[in-house]
């Protein structure tokens, strides 16, 4: 099945799990979700494989920034029903502390949503929800 | 003993184990300009319909490329935490095709440093994505003494000082 096949297979049925699992770059870096109505929570998994900086140790900066990437385009595929997989036109990214080797989460804000584009906001954090470790805003054209 | 620019950006690059995994190379260190490549795999394929790699992965070698560039610039063994990075990507990388960065360092400030980096595919630097990211500068003295070790000697330690 194709992956645009699967896209409205899962945006008719609501079941985001297979989809996420044909993202290889979803599965590399372990991306996890839970729906809670119209809300998600991303989650990504403590991972050995996500570090950057031993030493702190820290996760990799472009894994949290990848991270919020997939979140800000999953939220989008889960809110919107147009068969399409969004496409990133830009991405900035604030880092505000330390991504420490433990789980990390994400939620997004979609601040608008025209026939062409859609701005999104992304907080990322770890132990509390009002301390974020990142925050980050992206452009995604909605194209046919 | 002095390292080269490419030794010190290569024994950083090598104490990045999410670099490894993706199989970031440094190329080319020279100046205030260094080249990192991103080989093509099927793990980081964001759009599993035709191949392209996610976004994400770029994030990672542009992040990399530029924190790698200033790691080597900077006369110390600074460790510079990103700021912020700002990305554009201007089209869908080609699959099977590896990626290139070419990360500049612009400016070298007391307390930051200006970074800016170029995403192309082969030959005719085909323009993929292009980012601007900025370092804070937390001082040499910060940098753990094992960590600068792992720096000057590598983790192999013959051959590849100048």
């Amino acid at each position: 099945m194709s992956f645009e096949k699967n896209l409205q297979q899962a945006q008719s049925s609501g079941e985001f799990q297979p989809l996420v699992e044909a993202i290889p770059y979803a599965q590399l870096i372990g991306l996890k979700f839970q729906r809670f109505g119209q809300d998600v929570l991303f989650q990504l998994p403590k991972n050995d494989d996500n570090i950057g900086n031993p030493i702190l140790p820290a996760i990799h900066g472009g894994v949290i920034g990848g991270f919020m990437e997939l979140s800000a385009s999953l939220h989008l595929m889960m809110s919107m029903d147009t068969g399409t997989l969004p496409k990133m036109i830009d991405f900035s990214l604030d880092y505000l502390r330390a991504g420490r080797h433990q789980d990390t989460f994400a939620e997004c804000q979609v601040w608008r949503q025209g026939s062409r584009v859609a701005n999104v906001a992304i907080t990322a954090w770890q132990t509390e929800r009002s301390s974020p470790i990142a925050t980050a805003r992206a452009h995604f054209l909605l194209a046919r | 003993m002095t390292l080269s620019l490419k030794t010190r950006a290569e024994r950083f690059v090598a104490t990045l184990r999410h670099c490894q995994n993706l199989g970031l190379t440094v190329e080319s260190a020279e100046g205030n300009t260094l080249l990192m490549r991103l080989p093509y795999s099927e793990k980081i394929v964001g759009n599993p319909v035709d191949g392209t790699v996610h976004g994400g992965s770029l994030t990672t070698l542009m992040d990399t490329a530029c924190g790698t560039a200033v790691f080597s610039v900077l006369p110390g063994f600074e460790l510079c935490p990103t700021l912020d990075l700002r990305m554009d990507y201007m089209k869908a990388a080609e699959p099977n095709r590896d990626l290139f960065a070419e990360a500049t360092v612009i400016r070298i400030a007391s307390s930051v440093v200006f970074t800016r980096c170029e995403v192309y595919q082969g030959e005719e630097r085909d323009l993929v994505a292009k980012c601007s990211a900025t370092f804070m500068r937390i001082g040499e003295e910060m940098t753990p003494p094992d960590f600068r070790a792992r720096i000057e000697q590598g983790d192999d330690v013959a051959g590849d000082a100048v």
